[in-house]
């Protein structure tokens, strides 16, 4: 494929839902209408993948990557006007990058013993998400030869998503790990890898099997993998995740729409704002409100800063892999310098939980733009320093150079996202394509590489870091005056001055706080570029306080899975650097 | 020297080298805390000086278990492999005129064997371990000694040529008109090179590089057994620096001040240099090493070796080309 990305649908593009309907015809059970641009058609389950077969291949500028697969347990939903009847939904979500458009299908499944085709035949992509459905809904996949559990334990008894399992623990008996249990879980979580299909040996030599973590100290976080050695050669590579998984889904349809803005800093926990803005923009577009243009600015800026933040720690820990040990330490004098802004504005450090359904919690602290400014002045003399230090070390060269390089065709076979996929030569950013939050009004570049190796990530890290300092210059020079609030019902929480003025605020703020505000029936969708790739959240409301399903796709889930096809071949110490490159946060693939 | 005064001797450099060895840690994590804009330890004692004690306290009453599976003889073994013959290799490294234990004619030859004896420690120690990384760290050790032994011989041999003995001392006397770092750079540099990775020191600490080995053959050490190991590896940097300033830096010699204090602080210069590496310079991976190892150090070193043999040879002197 091209590595050109078209930023509006080509001339003479067929729609895809005309030509779907055109060639499929009564499969096309239902266009469903939501607040979303792209379409979400129903589809018969007999041809779900007849569909997607066509989608992937045959029609021009074809849907390349499946961004996500995940079910909506749909049993006591009560607004489903105009949608087909359903137990469990099964919904995909496919992206074309060269036509920058989405398309969402969604498939009927019973309620009792849900089933489905598989898709890994055409989209490798799927493996993971049909893994995860059946963990959380308990769909059961035809073709697939496994179904294994692949963030709860392996022992673990029903499916959390299902609206029928209890989300608290004080919903059932108490926990006790007794002797037998603790020795069964043991058994449940070792890993044969004859049962799996993967080799014992190689030339006559049995290989040996290294549990690669769940702690270790360069799997950055509570991930296991384990690996099938001859000497140090990987031979085969078997990620195991999960060790982070905290339910957040499941928490989201417990919490008010207000009340889950917390929760979504801790997703991504190294992202800060950054994962508040795709739920706030769904939830925004599903109420129908327009942010003012200095709670975007804010908003904007404060992105960035988290960016940057990220960044730095990647960058710093993977030089730490490779033996350096020095520049982690420079990157956290800067963070430090990056958290004082952040602190001073938000009044946190990592998880500030600053926006709003509307807006930001607060405006601008008197002195915030000196503070920004001092800042920008110190930064990029820091980044030359890390330049000299990391990039034109001809040890660290020889280190990352080479290392564990994938073009754009794997990472959109395995659904990895962004800067994999730019350091392999795609231009893939949703600020450029779909600017959100203003992003159309800033002047930035997305860097690029082609050579798809550590090093490449490493640098479009790096200069995406520049990036990011151009945008809050941007920001500072340019923030706008006015509310940082919506003035619209449905902004929460209300205006604090006026709710000790006027009766009618005053009870908006306190059933908001205590019950949730009421969120219009429907589906909506909040998609962005976090620090790790494209990260979306899909809302569905029936009409509650709170969310009936709340859908995460989390850029890191996707972007370990090409981990068994990349890995072998390398030496161990490779792989510690590869897994740096990564960049994942835990918390952001278990969530 | 009688056997009685030996003896005493030999308990008073051992008492001096592992307080040496301890101030070091101290010097190393202060001096990496300034090169890396944080502070390191200060809050034992002025400036954090008596770190070196409390760390020394907790690790000889921590908990020191054998691991389930291990060589329970070969565990206890393998540390105290790598602490004594580094010590023993002080034997012949002269502080001062005439101030040596033992001047062994074969001095540099004994230290050196001294130093690769450490490798069976890592090895032992990682076998006994009865861990996969430890057995990962301990292959590492064995591929590693092998590469750097070649040349780490042969780098010094220029400087044996020129000065004709193989003994410490007679090499400090011959340089009292020209150190041999003037004559001998290609040597020298191939010797610290060597000297790095035998003193298991970033960026040739591959056999317990944490990144991707956890702590490779010393992961199941704890308590005073990983303290022997740790021991061992901050002598091997002082005899490694010892060894360099005696070969290539006049040893003891110096104006004014007295010899031994000329030679403990051209060891102090260059082990802070060690500090200084560690600081800067990320870690190749073991087969570009063993390749660098092969391909250019063994053949430069041969080089040097040649070419130090046409100068010795064409000035038609035996003992001091200078």
């Amino acid at each position: 494929m091209t590595t050109e990305i078209m930023t509006k649908p080509a001339e003479g593009v067929d729609d895809p839902v005309a030509d779907l309907r055109a060639r499929f015809g009564d499969a096309i059970q239902a266009e469903q209408q939501t607040v979303d641009t792209f379409p979400v058609l129903w589809i018969d389950p007999a041809q779900w993948v007849a569909v997607h077969e066509h989608l992937r291949r045959a029609v021009p500028q074809p849907f390349t990557l499946m961004a996500e697969l995940y079910g909506i347990d749909e049993t006591t939903r009560r607004h489903r006007a105009g949608q087909p009847a359903s137990g469990v939904t099964l919904v995909s979500h496919l992206i074309s990058p060269e036509r920058n458009a989405d398309i969402r299908l969604k498939c009927a499944c019973d309620a009792e013993a849900p089933r489905a085709p598989t898709l890994t035949e055409v989209y490798p992509g799927a493996d993971w998400y049909e893994r995860e459905a059946f963990d959380m809904f308990g769909v059961r996949f035809d073709g697939r030869a496994s179904h294994r559990r692949i963030l709860m334990p392996p022992d673990w008894k029903g499916h959390p998503l299902r609206k029928t399992h209890h989300a608290r623990a004080t919903e059932v008996a108490p926990y006790r790990m007794t002797p037998e249990s603790f020795a069964a879980t043991e058994v449940a979580n070792a890993i044969d890898p004859a049962e799996l299909g993967l080799p014992t040996e190689r030339d006559g030599v049995e290989l040996m099997v290294l549990n690669f973590g769940p702690h270790h100290p360069s799997t950055h976080g509570v991930f296991r993998i384990v690996l099938g050695l001859d000497g140090e050669e990987i031979v085969w590579a078997y990620p195991d995740i999960g060790y982070h998984h905290r339910g957040a889904e499941k928490m989201a349809e417990r919490q008010t729409w207000h009340g889950f803005i917390p929760y979504t800093d801790r997703i991504d926990y190294l992202g800060g704002v950054i994962s508040e803005m795709p739920y706030l923009l769904a939830v925004e577009k599903l109420c129908g409100i327009e942010v003012p243009a200095r709670a975007q600015c804010i908003r904007v800026m404060l992105s960035e800063f988290f960016r940057i933040t990220s960044h730095l720690l990647f960058y710093g820990t993977l030089a730490q892999d490779t033996g350096a040990m020095s520049p982690v330490f420079y990157m956290f004098v800067d963070r430090e310098k990056a958290y004082k802004v952040i602190q001073t504005i938000t009044g946190a450090r990592m998880h500030p939980a600053f926006f709003r359904i509307g807006g930001v919690a607060m405006d601008l602290p008197t002195g915030w733009d000196d503070l920004v400014r001092e800042f920008l002045d110190w930064m990029p003399a820091r980044l030359d320093d890390y330049e000299r230090q990391a990039m034109n070390s001809e040890l660290f060269r020889i280190r990352t150079q080479g290392v564990a390089a994938y073009d754009v065709e794997t990472c959109l076979k395995w659904s990895v996202t962004g800067p994999h996929i730019r350091a392999a030569g795609l231009p893939w950013d949703m600020r450029k394509l779909r600017p959100y939050s203003g992003y159309e009004n800033y002047e930035f570049d997305v860097p690029t590489r082609t050579e798809g190796d550590c090093y490449a990530r490493t640098w479009v890290r790096a200069q995406e870091m520049r990036e990011s300092l151009k945008i809050i210059r941007q920001c500072l020079d340019w923030m706008p005056e006015g509310p940082v609030k919506a003035d619209h019902p449905l902004a929460f929480p209300p205006p604090r001055a006026q709710t000790l003025h006027d009766i009618e605020t005053l009870i908006h703020h306190f059933t908001g706080t205590a019950y949730g505000t009421r969120v219009p029936v429907g589906e909506a969708t909040g998609q962005i570029e976090s620090a790790r790739g494209f990260t979306q959240y899909s809302i569905v409301s029936d009409g509650e306080g709170g969310s009936y399903r709340t859908r995460i796709r989390t850029p890191s889930f996707a972007n370990l899975q090409a981990i068994p096809e990349v890995a072998p071949g390398m030496t161990v110490a490779d792989f510690v650097i590869y897994l740096a490159s990564i960049d994942h946060v835990m918390s952001d693939v278990d969530k | 020297m009688n056997a009685g005064l030996t003896i005493l001797m030999s308990l008073a450099l051992i008492m001096a080298l592992l307080v040496a060895a301890g101030v070091f840690t101290w010097v190393e994590r202060r001096g990496l805390g300034f090169l890396q804009e944080r502070l390191g330890p200060n809050r034992v004692g002025p400036f954090g000086f008596l770190q070196w004690i409390a760390d020394t306290v907790k690790l000889l009453t921590k908990e020191d278990e054998v691991p389930p599976g291990g060589d329970a003889v070969t565990f206890r073994l393998a540390p105290a492999l790598a602490a004594i013959p580094v010590l023993a290799g002080f034997a012949v490294v002269g502080f001062g005129p005439g101030l040596t234990l033992s001047a062994l004619d074969m001095g540099v030859i004994f230290a050196l064997a001294m130093l690769a004896l450490t490798v069976y420690a890592m090895v032992l120690g990682a076998w006994a371990s009865h861990n996969r990384y430890a057995l990962l760290g301990g292959l590492r050790a064995a591929a590693q000694m092998l590469s750097y032994e070649a040349f780490f011989g042969l780098s010094l041999m220029g400087v044996v040529m020129i000065s004709g003995s193989l003994n410490l001392g007679q090499i400090v006397e011959a340089q009292s008109g020209l150190w041999f770092i003037v004559t001998q750079p290609l040597g020298f540099a191939l010797f610290m090179l060597a000297g790095i990775a035998a003193a298991h020191r970033l960026p040739f600490d591959l056999q317990e590089s944490e990144q991707d080995l956890v702590a490779g053959f010393m992961t199941e050490y704890s308590g005073m057994s990983f303290a022997l190991f740790f021991l061992g590896e901050y002598l091997a940097i002082i005899l490694v620096s010892a060894l360099a300033v005696t070969l290539f830096f006049g040893g003891w010699l110096g104006p004014i001040l007295p010899g031994p204090v000329w030679f403990g602080l051209k060891v102090g210069a260059l082990a802070l240099a060690f500090i200084w590496i560690r600081a800067i310079l990320p870690r190749p991976r073991y087969d570009q090493l063993v390749a660098f190892a092969w391909k250019w150090a063994l053949p430069l070193a041969l080089l040097n070796l040649l070419l130090t043999g046409a100068i010795v040879v064409l000035a038609g002197a035996g003992g001091g080309a200078a």
